[in-house]
């Protein structure tokens, strides 16, 4: 085990009233896998991640409750109360960061071997020269041609797909022990999305790094992780490995949420669609949160907020309507 | 396999309906500029170029392509919101690059667009009633309480609840204000509707109530649809016949099982290929064409055939531009080698 999260609870305080973004989130990681994290746009998915490397600005954001052990080289760190030189230490170094839009990630006006290379001398201590050495070597390593020229462009003169390649260069230079990629290729076209999914495979084989991968897209997923957490509403709805998620989904909402993709491997008539639109994050939960739009919801649901049962080997479902 | 007796079916349909749409060698070239004063052309960027194909009544033509292929602009050309560089668009038997401004007005009810954006598409300011009532206000079709009942009728057609017509877009979720995008295009009873990238803004679960909608709405009132999206499990999902666009050009035309089960493109192939299928023991098994690089800017196109730089199976043949044609029965190709023996095949036997 490398992280272990348990039970995190973060509200973000605004003139508007108290988002409960996270309800009791718990999920842990082995070195090595690839955990993906599931779920629709405000479901707490990137707060979660955000929120562990201290990326959330305080206020608004509050962590209530919960602990993120981080179980480093050098004994066991608490990610959620770090001291300022510790958080400098882990984010970039020990757990490296891709973020969704790169273009926004990355400074505008420095070179992105500079930006690569930064990175090293601040966390490894190497000296200019071989911090270029290095960097070069790992433009190399993520795929990118013409790696001396391209050490000193900008940004701007990268495409989106290269863009993202040196995102992944800054997040593994430091061999950090985990990588949280937040929809890395989310923005990108299939045929490119499928480069940047194949590196990644590569290189965290060679590299063994534990993964992250947040996304909405349950075809990525299928191709790239060990295990799946469902998110809902800033709660957990169903862990498991892959290959149990897909062939035996448990929670109502990963079952919909399967059944209402296309597939090009058969054709469907019709979409199943889960009906209605996700919970008012404003009201603090009280029930479950997918009762509103649930089939088989019954009286239970409404007056207590499940717990995760375990209803397979390392296949926990958070439902009444299941176990 | 049980597929294709209806897919047969629904061909001898197809032949027996009209054509409503019809592209011939349309292109729309922007013209690229140098000079602060003095301005003079440096060279354009194709982002349509000679594109033909035609849409019947009652069908969905889906048009897929990564993006800067020219999907979008194909969409926005049809219905002239951008001129064309050259070529001819017909609505029925109209030309309608033809017509001038105060012409064209007269025919825009009949076709209609929805935006990808529905939050820039609507009018912060405006009450979803005032949004949705716009286009007969512009038509002058109907009295004041007459719009009112229509707009009500509208609102529940798309599902949504008549009574919020006095709300404002921002009140609404990202879906629901794809609905009212729907409700405003449906307003003046069109015959055609170009869809922009209609789902691509919205999750999962909302994706499947909206695009069940679009097919709910084109079996009651009898739409016909173009729908451009990146998506192409949706695309295989909701269109009859489908288009594969890659810088500016149609790569491969097709009936949407033809197309998924037979493609014969390269371009086609490697797309369906790079799509991943939510099964993950297929998943690791998958052999995949794995494309090198991204799509080439399209000011400066590669010459002959616009795949060759990408394409695993180029040869010295595809220096030049490929022939557009139909190569079996309602599949156009534009490859060298596709000869409908299995010569454009990257992998063979699967």
């Amino acid at each position: 085990m490398i992280l272990e999260v348990k039970n995190l609870v973060l509200r973000f305080y605004t003139f508007d009233g108290v988002i409960h973004a996270l309800n009791g989130v718990s999920f842990d990681l082995e070195a090595g896998e690839t955990l993906a994290i599931v779920g629709e746009s405000g479901s707490g998915k990137t707060v979660a991640m955000m929120s562990l490397l201290n990326l959330l600005p305080v206020p608004p954001a509050k962590i209530e409750q919960g602990e993120a052990i981080f179980y480093d080289d050098k004994g066991q760190v608490d990610l959620l109360r770090t001291t300022k030189q510790e958080r400098c230490r882990i984010r970039g170094g020990r757990i490296g960061y891709i973020f969704q839009d790169a273009l926004s990630a990355l400074n505008p006006v420095m070179t992105v071997g500079r930006q690569i290379s930064e990175s090293l001398t601040e966390h490894l201590g190497m000296t200019y020269a071989e911090a270029y050495k290095r960097t070069i070597e790992l433009l190399k390593h993520v795929g990118i041609p013409g790696a001396k020229q391209r050490y000193k462009n900008y940004p701007h003169q990268f495409s989106g797909g290269m863009r993202q390649r040196v995102m992944i260069a800054i997040a593994i230079a430091c061999n950090p022990k985990i990588v949280i990629a937040d929809e890395p290729t989310t923005a990108l076209d299939v045929t490119v999305q499928a480069q940047i999914v194949d590196l990644t495979r590569q290189l965290q084989k060679e590299l063994s790094i534990a993964v992250i991968w947040i996304t909405h897209d349950l075809g990525v997923v299928a191709g790239i992780a060990d295990r799946v957490l469902v998110m809902y509403a800033g709660s957990p709805v169903e862990i498991s490995p892959v290959d149990d998620l897909y062939e035996n989904p448990r929670h109502p909402y990963t079952k919909g949420l399967l059944a209402a993709l296309p597939r090009m491997d058969q054709s469907v008539r019709k979409l199943v669609s889960i009906e209605g639109a996700p919970p008012d994050l404003l009201e603090p939960p009280r029930h479950c949160q997918f009762a509103w739009r649930c089939s088989l919801v019954s009286e239970r649901c409404w007056q207590e907020i499940p717990l995760p049962v375990e209803t397979g080997p390392r296949h926990f479902v958070s439902c009444f309507a299941d176990p | 396999m049980k597929k294709m007796s209806d897919n047969t079916q629904s061909k001898k349909q197809n032949r027996e309906k009209k054509i409503l749409v019809r592209v011939e060698q349309v292109k729309k070239h922007f013209p690229v500029m140098r000079g602060m004063i003095w301005q003079k052309q440096v060279g354009a960027v194709k982002a349509v170029d000679n594109v033909s194909f035609d849409i019947s009544q009652g069908e969905t033509l889906g048009v897929v392509g990564e993006s800067g292929c020219g999907k979008s602009t194909t969409g926005r050309v049809i219905l002239q919101l951008q001129r064309a560089s050259s070529g001819r668009i017909f609505f029925e038997d109209i030309d309608l690059t033809e017509l001038d401004d105060k012409e064209l007005i007269k025919i825009r009810p009949r076709m209609q667009m929805i935006f990808q954006d529905s939050y820039d598409s609507l009018n912060p300011r405006h009450s979803v009633g005032h949004i949705i009532a716009e286009p007969m206000v512009i038509q002058g079709v109907m009295s004041i309480s007459q719009m009112r009942g229509r707009v009500m009728e509208l609102l529940e057609l798309v599902g949504l609840n008549p009574n919020h017509f006095s709300r404002f877009p921002h009140e609404f979720s990202g879906g629901q204000r794809q609905r009212i995008n729907i409700a405003r295009a449906l307003a003046l009873n069109p015959d055609f509707i170009v869809c922009d990238e209609p789902i691509s803004a919205l999750d999962v679960s909302i994706q499947a109530q909206t695009v069940n909608l679009f097919e709910h709405l084109q079996k009651q009132l009898g739409l016909t649809y173009m729908f451009i999206s990146h998506d192409l499990s949706m695309v295989q999902h909701i269109s009859d016949r489908v288009a594969v666009m890659y810088l500016g050009k149609v790569m491969e035309l097709a009936d949407r099982d033809d197309l998924f089960s037979d493609p014969l493109h390269p371009y086609t192939q490697s797309l369906i290929s790079a799509v991943p299928t939510p099964d993950p023991k297929q998943e690791r098994n998958r052999r995949r064409v794995m494309l090198e690089g991204e799509v080439p800017s399209p000011a400066n196109p590669p010459r002959g055939c616009v795949f060759s730089t990408r394409c695993p199976l180029a040869g010295d043949l595809c220096g030049k531009i490929p022939e557009y044609r139909e190569v079996q029965a309602r599949h156009f190709v534009a490859c060298h080698l596709a000869d409908g023996k299995g010569g454009s095949k990257i992998m063979n036997g699967e």
